[in-house]
């Protein structure tokens, strides 16, 4: 029984990266809908990036054919993305600061009605 | 050279359309240029109906029996087809003629009588396109194309009766005018469909074949088709002025005077005479429905006949008789006559052309001062006019060798053979064209009484306006005026009773087997004897003074006023207009404003209630969309979980394979 145990928590399995993935996602999400600071909104969308890169590669490494990359590449991409799609929401951050000087996301809501 | 005219009748309104194009694109600022192009032209289509009626008239009645047609579909649809071309028959023939020789003579007498008017370009494009619409009519193949044209005639008597529209009166007479008018056409287009519906065809050469035969063709009955032509009548009833809708007609007056006469003599009014013509063959089969013809011609006749004795305005006694003598057209054609019918039209064009014109060089004369009891006398300033408006009075009067004289005698000589005094009547309605034609004998004695009525006040006696020195009208009108009058003797004698077989009118324009008329001497003395009674007593009482006409009128001062103001009819359609259309017309607007808008307003405002209630959803925050993105990715993960990939629920979401 102990040793099921042990065996469980020592040896690195799937399980391991998926509940890592799980946790760095709801940070993320957390960090999305709850704080104040838009950078920090957009801090948590780089998490939530993380985290399924994270399951990506896991899943290529765990149940995929061992020539398959296919995982791997992607995750690469998923990077790639997400780095342009940070440096335009930089962008829109600076430029919204520039006019309103605020960074407070609750404040970015004049496109409603 | 018959043979091109004939295949190319479509030029003859063409002409004049084309002329109303190129002056109201190209040449409305260039006054004579204008007008040179609107002359040319109806002239051109004066001779190219000359050599038409020419070819003809010379193969006698061959045209009768094969009519020349020349069709190219318009449109068509399974059951219904729909040609444009022409038919050209003696009928159409003889129309074409009449009304290219009387617009051209119109034009050129408009010359002097419009002349210095900032609008004559303007007039003369309209007076091109009247007369393009009525020569369009008058060689229409079927009953749409001829309806389409009837439409045109209609807005080119608005445009030009309200020519001057600056007056108040013109324009609102011009809105009569087509008001009325259009009321009649509702019936007429009614008419119209409906004998589409039930024949299958509109072509007036289809209809006149299957309409005597009509219970083979078509499930009405008897009835049926006389409600239908009944309500086709409307149209003609309205165009051509029979009671009840001959209010239009003297208010017409408004316009210039060139353009009363086109509308009395050729390009309006006979339009419906003509129409009822086309397809007089509907109401001969149909006798209650030809009896009702009759009885409103001959009612028409005699009821515009006593409104003229007594007005005061020269153009209003003509409009008066005008309609009395469409009257008379209205009765030949309800006692299934055709012939004479077409025969007074066309005597009856010309003499009021005549009249009409030369009523226009009075009041160019007399500066356009419109009671006739200021005049007087004129007869040795304006012997031209006094000379041929005499020779139109004693025409439209009926004095032999006169046009009217064999025309009108036609027309109670078919009446009298329809009525059961004729001693060998075979028509189912003796009795009743007995009364028409009485009346129409009392018309004959009361027009020759009030045309002389006016003659005499008019032209002899002294001047009594201390005003105006009124002058012989020029060169321009003048010969138009000598031309009319010499059609105005010549033209009856064409239907000369004694004339030989295959000479005579009655033997070119008609419907059926030709008769040979009979002179009726009988007829001809009483219509004469008539004609002259009516003469002597005008002259008794204007030009002798035997009589006193102020001692009649107090003698009898309800009959005068009635007579006067025209039996109130036109205060009556006001009263009516007043206080019943206007009512339904105010409840309409009360059902219009609060029922319809209600429900209409009511959608919007809902709409406007759902909006202000549903956009609190949209908060603009950004996290709420995040945080309802992220809840939506839950609930369809539980639903996947739950339900499995065939459920109603995924199914709403697009589906899985």
């Amino acid at each position: 029984m102990i040793d099921i145990l042990m065996d469980k928590f020592l040896t690195i399995g799937l399980e391991h990266f998926l509940i890592l993935s799980g946790t760095l996602f709801f940070i993320g999400l957390f960090a999305v809908l709850a704080k104040k600071n838009v950078i920090a909104v957009l801090m948590g969308i780089e998490i939530m990036f993380t985290s399924v890169n994270i399951n990506l590669v896991a899943f290529n490494k765990y149940t995929a054919a061992e020539a398959l990359l296919t995982g791997h590449v992607f995750a690469i991409f998923v990077i790639a993305l997400a780095a342009a799609e940070v440096a335009v929401g930089l962008a829109l951050i600076i430029s919204i600061y520039r006019q309103r000087t605020s960074t407070d996301v609750q404040d970015f809501d004049w496109l409603k009605w | 050279m018959f043979d091109f005219a004939l295949n190319n009748a479509w030029l003859i309104p063409l002409f004049p359309a084309l002329a109303f194009g190129i002056i109201t694109l190209f040449t409305k600022k260039m006054t004579k240029l204008s007008v040179s192009i609107s002359i040319g032209t109806i002239l051109l289509s004066f001779v190219l109906s000359v050599i038409i009626g020419i070819g003809v008239i010379g193969q006698g009645d061959t045209f009768l029996e094969h009519p020349y047609k020349a069709v190219v579909t318009w449109f068509s649809m399974p059951g219904f087809s729909i040609e444009v071309g022409t038919l050209i028959d003696n009928v159409s023939v003889m129309m074409l003629l009449v009304v290219t020789f009387i617009t051209s003579l119109v034009q050129i007498y408009s010359l002097g009588y419009m002349h210095g008017d900032p609008g004559l370009a303007r007039f003369y494009a309209y007076v091109s396109l009247f007369a393009a619409s009525m020569l369009g009519l008058v060689i229409a193949p079927n009953l749409l194309i001829m309806f389409v044209f009837w439409e045109l005639v209609g807005l080119c008597s608005y445009l030009l009766i309200g020519f001057w529209f600056g007056k108040i009166s013109a324009s609102a007479a011009a809105k009569k005018a087509f008001i009325t008018c259009r009321a009649g056409d509702f019936g007429l287009l009614l008419g119209i469909i409906l004998l589409q519906i039930n024949f299958g065809t509109l072509d007036l050469q289809q209809l006149s074949v299957m309409i005597p035969n009509f219970t083979q063709y078509t499930g009405l009955t008897a009835a049926g088709l006389t409600a239908i032509a009944i309500i086709l009548f409307l149209g003609p009833m309205a165009k051509s002025g029979q009671f009840p809708f001959h209010v239009w007609l003297p208010d017409a007056m408004e316009g210039p005077t060139p353009v009363s006469a086109l509308i009395h003599a050729a390009t309006m009014v006979v339009a419906g005479v003509y129409l009822v013509g086309r397809i007089l063959t509907l109401f001969i089969t149909l006798p209650s429905a030809l009896l009702f013809v009759a009885i409103i011609g001959a009612f028409t006749a005699l009821f515009a006949a006593t409104i003229a004795i007594t007005q005061t305005e020269m153009k209003k006694i003509l409009a008066y008789s005008t309609i009395s003598q469409l009257g008379y057209m209205m009765l030949a054609l309800g006692a299934a006559s055709l012939t004479a019918s077409m025969f007074h039209l066309m005597t009856h064009a010309f003499f009021k052309a005549l009249l009409f014109l030369g009523a226009g060089c009075v009041l160019h004369a007399m500066h356009n001062e419109a009671s006739i009891w200021k005049y007087g006398g004129l007869k040795k300033y304006m012997p031209v006019t006094y000379w041929t408006f005499l020779i139109g009075c004693l025409a439209i009067a009926g004095i032999f060798p006169f046009a009217g004289f064999f025309s009108k005698d036609l027309i109670l000589e078919v009446t009298f053979a329809a009525s059961s005094l004729s001693g060998h009547a075979q028509g189912p309605f003796p009795v009743a064209y007995t009364v028409l034609f009485l009346m129409a004998a009392l018309t004959a004695f009361l027009t020759a009484f009030y045309m002389f009525r006016m003659f005499f006040i008019c032209f002899h006696g002294e001047l009594r306006s201390k005003e105006v020195q009124p002058q012989e009208a020029p060169k321009v009108m003048t010969v138009p005026l000598i031309i009319l009058g010499i059609f105005s003797i010549i033209s009856g004698w064409v239907g000369w009773p004694g004339l030989g077989e295959g000479q005579a009118f009655g033997y070119f324009v008609r419907l059926g087997e030709f008769q040979v008329m009979e002179a009726n001497w009988l007829l001809i003395i009483l219509s004469t004897l008539l004609a002259l009674l009516g003469i002597g007593l005008a002259a008794l009482f204007y030009w002798k003074k035997t009589f006193s006409a102020q001692a009649v009128i107090e003698r009898v001062p309800f009959l005068y006023k009635l007579s006067y103001n025209k039996y109130y009819i036109d205060e009556f359609y006001l009263w009516i207009i007043h206080h019943i259309i206007d009512k339904c017309g105010w409840l309409l607007w009360k059902f219009d404003i609060y029922v319809v808008d209600g429900i209409v307003n009511g959608f919007g405002k809902m709409a406007q209630w759902g909006g202000t209630v549903m956009r609190k959803v949209q908060t603009g925050q950004l996290q709420h969309y995040a945080l309802i993105f992220f809840m939506g990715i839950v609930l369809m993960f539980l639903l996947l979980s739950f339900t499995g990939v065939h459920s109603p629920a995924i199914g709403l979401m697009g589906g899985a394979k």
